[in-house]
């Protein structure tokens, strides 16, 4: 992992976010006027390198997810530019956004929704290769036989309904599908989190062998920081909107910097009652994003906020080389 | 050992009728807990967790088949009172429950307030005046403000929620709570303050507690016992100290394994295979078909061995 890390750090730029934001509106009254705006991502950036994984950690409501849905442009971005391979994906017309969809998947949180209950397996794979006019029937059935193979189903599969397969399996078929069109990059949006943990490790196994072997880059989105760890080449933390901190992985589990971050850190259960350590336990809940705080968003929750952080908005600046950190306290 | 446990289950079987025949739910469960003490049961989805709690509770569903065994509160067993009767001293009054995903199950239209007065209203017999005063000081064991009382569930968020559930669980002082997955859909935040409130209420009020949870590392916050269950069955008990050190039962021993660690270094595993139907459980121990210490005698039913005061179901451990 750690020499694969290396690498990654002198490969280019895949995607280039830049000042993202999503802002969906909220209406009310009888007329349904816009009254206000959630403010699901508020000015985001951040670079995916060729073939890494980036992992994204944050609370429920922190944005991760709409972030990947924007980049996808499965939501329209409010503002900002996503920069794929040069292209802005942003000012792109649907007709030309089509042949860039071949390049850019996405894996869903839920294998149990995201399948079609009514259409064999095998055709919900070859889909995405009929919709872009790839080979003729009989080669694109071969394509998600191989497809399906390649995440460890076998042929007589392919004929069968997603009800007639279990959570980890048909979140094997939700791969094979975001992979049969030979993408570059795939948002993975909580690929395991509704899996039991016994078989959790079977489908990132899967994700990593794939990526060695298409050369693959992820956005990995999830909120369970020791999945992230396992997957990832460097991890974003998102809180209310905001990138709060990103760096390569090892130096944000063993030196985070940002106090958000430590206290996520600090709340992740150990897994033998013996190893005991101090925690800090955040109070309070996550702020509502419709009415954000004023100055550093985290300003209301964090133990070591100062009257500074109150009222000015703390700039996400790279602190060390390749460490960025939204706060006025990080040094 | 004479000593009577607060809770000691015996052959309990609860079966489902469907069309295709019973699902062997929970299929021959054994267990005790002593009071104030908290066992977690855990399990992959679908081995029966959730409806050994219904079971003891008696809370089943329409389609319930085979519902048999012994369930002793405090020496008593429950199994053969009326449902009247397991209504008015059991269920709520001695044994409470908090149900999976419980931030859901708060009645929309109610004030949180009048929803956890209720079960002391008709288990206590206390007026509303004295089932809120009641409320107010469950509302400072979990950590809600006081003022929250005249609030509706969409106005809290679900960690708020959850401890709303506690509460409600809390109220009529039961000498066990049966937590279903408690905190499976809360961040790890929120997830850290509620069982730093369970931790707390064990040890001010000396409950015990029932956690179902597929999520180990959570679990080991709270846990003195560990109960594993597979296909409807307990396949190891043990003290949660030496369980975590060193599981016994190789499914026990591959579900410990598959648990991503933080700093951990080395690579999280998977069980192959899935569960087998409990409609047509194999003979013999169910987990044999995945199980890579498998050998001849797992085709026939493995006894419950004692090892240390641990128990496992397993050949492996015959001498």
């Amino acid at each position: 992992m750690n020499t694969k890390n290396s690498n990654a750090q002198s490969k280019s730029d895949l995607l280039v976010v830049k000042n993202l934001k999503k802002y969906f509106p909220v209406r009310s009254g009888v007329m349904q006027k816009v009254t206000n705006h959630v403010k699901a991502v508020d000015d985001v950036s951040f670079t995916v390198k060729q073939g890494e994984t980036l992992g994204m950690v944050g609370e429920s409501g922190c944005g991760k997810t709409t972030i990947g849905r924007a980049i996808l442009r499965l939501v329209e971005p409010t503002a900002g530019e996503v920069t794929f391979e040069g292209k802005d994906v942003v000012k792109m017309t649907d007709r030309e956004l089509k042949p860039l969809r071949r390049d850019m998947q996405i894996i869903f949180q839920d294998p149990y929704a995201s399948l079609n209950p009514r259409m064999p397996i095998g055709e919900s794979v070859m889909e995405g290769l009929h919709i872009h006019k790839i080979g003729t029937p009989q080669e694109r059935w071969e394509m998600a036989i191989n497809m399906l193979k390649k995440v460890g189903l076998e042929e007589y599969h392919a004929r069968r309904y997603p009800h007639e397969f279990s959570g980890g399996q048909r979140q094997r078929i939700g791969i094979a599908r975001a992979l049969a069109l030979k993408p570059k990059f795939i948002v993975c949006d909580e690929p395991v989190s509704a899996l039991d943990v016994s078989i959790q490790s079977q489908v990132l196994n899967i994700l990593k062998d794939l990526q060695a072997e298409f050369g693959l880059t992820y956005l990995f989105i999830a909120h369970n920081l020791s999945v992230v760890e396992h997957i990832s080449d460097r991890v974003a933390v998102m809180y209310l909107g905001k990138m709060v901190e990103l760096t390569d992985r090892d130096s944000l589990y063993k030196e985070p910097l940002h106090p958000y971050t430590q206290a996520l850190l600090s709340a992740i259960p150990v897994s033998h009652p013996s190893e005991k350590r101090s925690r800090t336990i955040l109070k309070g809940d996550v702020p509502s994003p419709l009415n954000p705080p004023t100055g550093c968003r985290f300003h209301t929750r964090c133990p070591i906020a100062i009257e500074k952080c109150s009222q000015e908005e703390p700039e996400f600046r790279e602190v060390r080389t390749g460490h960025y950190v939204a706060c006025w306290l990080a040094e | 050992m004479n000593q009577t446990k607060l809770l000691r289950i015996e052959d309990l079987v609860l079966h489902f009728n469907t069309a295709k025949g019973p699902v062997q739910a929970v299929d021959g469960v054994h267990f005790e807990l002593d009071s104030n003490r908290a066992v977690v049961v855990l399990g992959e989805s679908g081995c029966g967790k959730s409806s050994l709690a219904k079971a003891i509770l008696r809370l089943l569903p329409r389609n319930a088949g085979t519902f048999s065994g012994h369930i002793y509160l405090e020496g008593k067993d429950i199994m053969e009172l009326s449902e009247e009767e397991f209504r008015q001293n059991i269920r709520w009054a001695s044994i409470s429950m908090v149900p999976q995903a419980a931030m859901n199950s708060l009645n929309p239209v109610m004030r949180v307030g009048d929803q956890v007065a209720e079960p002391a209203i008709i288990h206590l017999g206390v007026d509303k005046a004295g089932a809120i005063s009641l409320v107010k000081k469950m509302f400072q064991h979990v950590g809600v403000p006081e003022d929250f009382i005249s609030r509706y569930p969409f106005e809290l968020s679900g960690g708020m929620r959850q401890r709303v559930a506690i509460a409600m669980s809390l109220v009529t002082s039961p000498n066990l709570i049966i937590l279903d997955e408690p905190t499976s859909a809360l961040d790890v935040l929120t997830q850290a303050n509620i069982f730093n409130v369970l931790k707390r209420l064990k040890k001010e009020l000396g409950i015990s507690f029932i956690l179902i949870t597929h999520d180990i590392a959570t679990s080991s916050e709270l846990a003195d016992d560990v109960a594993v269950m597979y296909a409807g069955q307990i396949v190891e008990v043990s003290d949660a100290h030496r369980f975590f050190d060193k599981p016994l039962h190789p499914y026990s021993q591959k579900l410990m394994a598959s648990v991503p660690r933080l700093h951990g270094g080395q690579e999280p595993e998977f069980i192959t295979g899935r569960p087998p139907s409990l409609i047509t459980p194999p003979k013999g121990c169910r987990f044999a078909d995945r199980c890579p210490s498998r050998f001849e005698k797992c085709s026939q039913e493995p006894p419950v061995v004692e090892v240390e005061g641990r128990k496992v179901k397993c050949w492996l451990y015959t001498s």
